[in-house]
């Protein structure tokens, strides 16, 4: 299919139009999404309009901007202004904000039309879609498979060509994973470098935009669109986006990269005969692979059941009834409160909430919230020590190919284990790509992990550039 | 292990204004449980000297101007509101003063 | 006092919050202002909803840095944290405020008496929407329903935590009032506490002197100086006759009764309180920088205790009763009217005498300009005003803000000429014999018919002092 970079160029050139471009992504959603449910609502007057301002400053011989005209796919947990917007959760059901989220507001300032919003797990507490309030998500390459999680919509809605480009949050790898088990590129910016003004708040600390996209370039692209320093978000980066286009061609030669064993073991082989590919093709290219040993990472996967649970606690208890969403009544606003949360959330949010809250509880802090805390620390000192020998780091982005629908529900641990290589990037607030590299034995697509140090994205989309043509 | 119990389960579902039938206390204290035992190679460790991270990157003291900015329009909040009297948000009875 | 209790110390320690002079919210650009339509200050980050994040308010760290300076705080690295508790007023259902980390710590407040109050902490924190209830009681206990006005969420506050180191109900009043000073002074408040701009908790126990401290209950509600003193008093007493009962205090929060005059334990939830206090996320640490803290401490104002100095010495010996209005116009941030009218020569027990009484009891007296109220106080002393003209005057002047000696001419106020009023005083005492003859013999009351005569001849721009002097010169 055509990239976003190409369609932007074919709208800017007068070669098609944006309302035409905006047609035939509404029409793929009207073909594909029966069957694939990516999207939780398609909007497409207000997609429509969008596109004919779009074409309209193309008429008076204004630049629309650099993604002038193409249709984007929005995660459900960015807020629209009077577009519904639930999360994926029942007690949000109906809710139309009253303000965008900065990235959206950046995104249209660049000519995107978005159309949608897009199925995630619900709060993008989960790794498989399938926690959605509202029913999950399918892999479109095996629709009895998973699309990954939580950004499931937004991967399957790209993998699916029903739009170049998405939008995901990523807060223990739910850009990466589902990019990866979808076959397309996903890429987690450092923490601050997207603001966050307008995502609904998973767990703060961690959580971070970023693009889905068919291709290096096109995510590249998406992320000059987006980073920048925000006022609205106080742990915003203070400096401009990072300039990865102009990087997009620097290639590897020269550069070390780690192979970094702990973001391989106990992937399944096939996904560690890929990242091992992966490898050779960035030494092919010049680059030095060492392989690596940072066994702090081990830590990050109970750290960050820890963390993200408890700093999800409070950032879920405003769902009360009282001001927006769903309220289900009671004849006192305490049991008001109960009934409207334990109708409104799904197991899997009563599950972390209730980990989170036992986490923060009088007696418990010390050893589990804070212990965690220390524990980034670690992670963070580790990645650090790596990245004095290495420019980037290599591992798998997840440790098997996309995974059978009800294969994982019942077990929440299993289910974790899907995020174990991602994990350590949010925990750090380092940047990460998952690229697309080859399939399984089940003919299933297969991502290999690119880290960065914090701000290093340039390098990052090098050598991400570089796995993607020796794909 | 972390020997969670039940009770600890009914009391954070109570803290966290959350109801659980007795199949949900049984179901949910089995799974925290797998998950906290997991997490005792973290509780675990001895890390006194290690400081904890609560940012990943703090850049320093950030702060705005005591400038005003538009507020929402009323309406426009009221109307997603699940119950309205008088301009004002309306609730069921409240048992017990603010702590 | 009950019996028993007279050989009793009563122990208070005092939270107040105090809500900040800022022209916005402190974690958004939402007016912080009290009285307008309900729910109309508000916006995505005040409100809670989901997506929002909070962004701290320049003016209010200075605010809080300036109360911390003014107490003798250390002003110190600092960070907020997540406070968690469901409670409809609270749109996030938690409250973001500093922990164990607040910006001031160690402190002191000294009283007019020498008393020194011993501050623990001032930090920020962020206040609540306020519940109206609706139903028979128009209370929280036996209201159906609750309306909830979110205007207040999110208006910065200060709550400052004194040391147990006040020993009456007296003593308590006084430092609020000498604290709310500070606060004005400070221009960090207003000092409103009928509009809740202040609101005090009092933690009160009771021992035998010398004794380690007793259990102390939490008395919450505290909207005035009057209720925080009639609340202490109640529950020392209640504290005490419980003690001498053979009885003992339990640790409990309890809520004053206006009406009733009694404090009544609060209902508190079913659970258990357990707020779960960890690192606010959204926000970055607070670190102030020496040169920050240095331009606050530059900027602060004169306090309140050296203001009634100053003004002390300009009186010479004061009386009591100048003693109290001097500490009554510092309280209120008027004592620069009184400064300013004697650097221009007015007799400094005039001018504080006027401001005590004229001034203070106008409507905004803030909103005078110290030149005008200075220029009107030198014609009273001068004389071109008589006493009542120039209350006259002062309304007039407090209403439009004109020049008092263009509102004095206006209504014909110019004093009349010494010689005039002799030729009168000679002319008036020549048309009533009897009258003068009455004075002459002692009756004073006679003085007044010569005064109300001599008004009446100059339609009232006459000086009565100088009329009853010319009587008395001829008599
Ligand atoms: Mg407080
Ligand atoms: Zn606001």
């Amino acid at each position: 299919m055509t990239t976003a970079v190409e369609l932007a160029e074919r709208v800017r050139s007068g070669a098609t139009t944006a309302r035409a471009t905006v047609e035939a992504a509404l029409g793929a959603v009207a073909d594909h999404d029966g069957a694939l449910h990516a999207f939780l609502h398609v909007d497409g007057d207000g997609a429509r309009a969008a596109a004919d301002r779009v074409d309209a400053m193309v008429a008076d011989g204004r630049d629309p901007g650099p993604l002038a005209g193409v249709p984007v796919a929005l995660k459900d947990n960015l807020c629209t202004r009077g577009v519904p917007t639930t999360a994926a959760s029942r007690i949000l059901e109906g809710w139309t904000p009253p303000y965008t989220a900065t990235v959206v507001d950046r995104l249209v300032a660049a000519g995107a039309v978005p159309v949608g919003k897009t199925n995630l797990d619900e709060f993008a507490m989960g790794s498989s879609t399938e926690n959605s309030g509202f029913g999950p998500t399918r892999n479109p390459h095996d629709h009895t498979r998973v699309p990954g999680g939580s950004s499931g919509g937004s991967a399957a809605a790209v993998a699916a060509g029903m739009v170049p480009l998405g939008l995901g949050s990523d807060t223990g790898g739910s850009i990466r994973q589902p990019a990866a088990l979808c076959g397309v590129v996903g890429m987690k910016p450092t923490y601050g470098m997207v603001s966050r003004y307008g995502l609904i708040a998973f767990a703060s600390s961690l959580d971070q935009i970023g693009p889905l996209a068919a291709t290096v370039e096109d995510a590249a692209v998406c992320l000059e669109v987006i980073a920048g320093h925000d006022p609205m978000d106080s742990t915003s980066l203070p400096e401009g986006p990072p300039s990865v286009v102009a990087a997009l061609d620097d290639g590897v030669d020269g550069r070390r990269v780690g192979l970094v064993r702990e973001l391989v073991d106990g992937a399944a082989d096939d996904v560690v005969a890929a990242v091992t590919r992966a490898a050779a093709a960035l030494e092919a290219a010049g680059a030095r692979v060492v392989e690596c040993s940072v066994p702090e990472l081990r830590l990050g996967l109970s750290a960050y059941y820890l963390i993200a649970p408890a700093e999800a606690s409070s950032n879920l208890a405003r769902y009360d009834g009282v001001r927006y969403g769903l309220r289900v009544d009671a004849d006192d606003v305490t049991a008001m409160n109960v009934a409207t949360r334990t109708q409104g959330f799904g197991d899997e949010v009563k599950r972390r909430i209730m980990l989170g809250t036992y986490a923060l509880s009088a007696g418990y802090y010390d050893a589990y919230y804070g212990q965690a805390q220390r524990v980034r620390t670690l992670v963070a000192q580790a990645f650090a020590a790596a990245y004095a020998d290495c420019d980037v780091l290599l591992g798998a982005t997840a440790p098997t190919t996309a995974f059978a629908l009800g294969s994982r529900t019942t077990d929440p641990m299993a289910m974790y284990l899907s995020d174990v290589f991602t994990i350590p990037s949010n925990l750090s607030g380092e940047a990460a790509i998952t690229v697309p590299f080859g399939a399984g034995a089940d003919g299933l697509p297969i991502g290999v992990q690119l880290l960065s140090p914090a701000r290093a994205e340039p390098r990052l989309f090098a050598a991400a550039r570089v796995l993607e043509a020796a794909a | 292990m972390s020997s969670l119990t039940r009770a600890d389960v009914a009391h954070v579902a109570a803290l966290a204004r959350l109801a659980l039938s007795d199949e949900e206390l049984d179901r949910y204290t089995g799974q925290l449980a797998a998950v906290l035992d997991h997490a005792q190679d973290v509780a675990a460790l001895d890390l006194g000297s290690t400081a904890p991270t609560a940012h990943p990157f703090a850049v320093g003291t950030v702060v705005r101007d005591d400038v005003l900015v538009a507020c929402l329009d009323r309406d426009e909040v009221l109307a997603q509101a699940p119950a309205v009297e008088d301009d004002r948000f309306c609730v069921p009875r409240i048992i017990g003063e603010a702590p | 006092m009950t019996s028993g209790a007279a050989a009793l110390e009563t122990v208070v320690g005092l939270e107040v919050h105090t809500e900040l002079k800022t022209a916005t919210k402190l974690f958004c650009g939402c007016p912080n202002r009290f009285g307008d339509a309900p729910n109309t200050n508000v916006c995505p980050v005040c409100l809670g909803l989901p997506g929002s994040l909070p962004v701290l308010n320049r003016q209010a760290v200075e605010l809080a840095m300036a109360i911390g300076t003014a107490l003798g705080c250390a002003i110190r690295p600092s960070s907020f944290h997540r406070k968690n508790y469901f409670y409809p007023d609270m749109p996030k259902d938690y409250q973001i405020s500093q922990y164990d980390e607040p910006i001031n710590v160690d402190g002191h407040l000294a009283l007019p008496d020498g008393t020194l109050v011993g501050i623990e902490r001032a930090h920020l924190e962020e206040d609540t929407g306020k519940s109206t209830h609706v139903g028979s009681s128009g209370r929280i206990h036996g209201a159906d329903r609750s309306l909830v006005d979110y205007n207040r969420a999110g208006v910065p506050l200060v709550e400052i935590v004194s040391a147990p180191d006040l020993r009456s109900a007296a003593g308590a009043r006084a430092y609020v009032a000498e604290l709310r000073g500070i606060l004005v002074a400070t221009g960090a408040s207003d000092g409103r506490m009928e509009e809740g701009s202040l609101r005090i908790d009092a933690n009160v126990s009771v021992r035998a002197p010398g004794a380690a401290l007793g259990t102390r209950c939490e008395i919450k509600n505290l909207n005035s100086l009057r209720s925080l003193q009639r609340a202490i008093e109640f529950e020392a007493d209640r504290q005490a006759a419980l003690l001498a009962g053979g009885g003992t205090v339990v640790q409990e929060t309890r809520h004053w009764d206006e009406e009733a005059g009694c404090t009544v334990p609060m209902r508190s939830k079913e659970e258990a309180y357990d707020y779960r206090y960890f690192p606010e996320p959204d926000l970055l640490p607070l670190v102030p920088d020496d040169a920050w803290r240095d331009r606050v401490a530059a900027a602060l104002p004169p306090m309140p205790a050296a203001r009634r100095a100053a003004l002390l010495e300009r009186l010479g010996d004061a009386t009591p009763a100048q003693r109290d209005q001097v500490a009554s116009v510092v309280a209120d941030d008027l004592d620069r009217f009184v400064t300013a009218a004697a650097d221009r020569g007015v007799p400094a027990a005039l001018a504080l005498a006027r401001v005590a009484n004229e001034v203070a009891a106008l409507e905004d007296p803030g909103a005078l300009d110290e030149h005008g109220v200075a220029t009107l106080l030198e014609m009273e002393a001068g004389g071109e005003l008589s006493a009542t003209q120039a209350k006259t005057v002062l309304a007039e002047h407090a209403a439009s803000g004109e020049d008092p000696r263009e509102l004095a001419r206006r209504r014909g106020f110019e004093r009349v000429a010494d010689g005039t009023l002799d030729a009168l005083l000679d002319q008036l005492i020549a048309q009533h014999p009897a009258e003068w003859a009455r004075y002459r013999e002692g009756d004073e009351k006679l003085a007044q018919f010569f005064v109300g005569q001599v008004m009446r001849e100059t339609s009232g721009k006459a000086d009565g002092k100088a009329v009853v002097a010319g009587l008395a010169a001829r008599r």
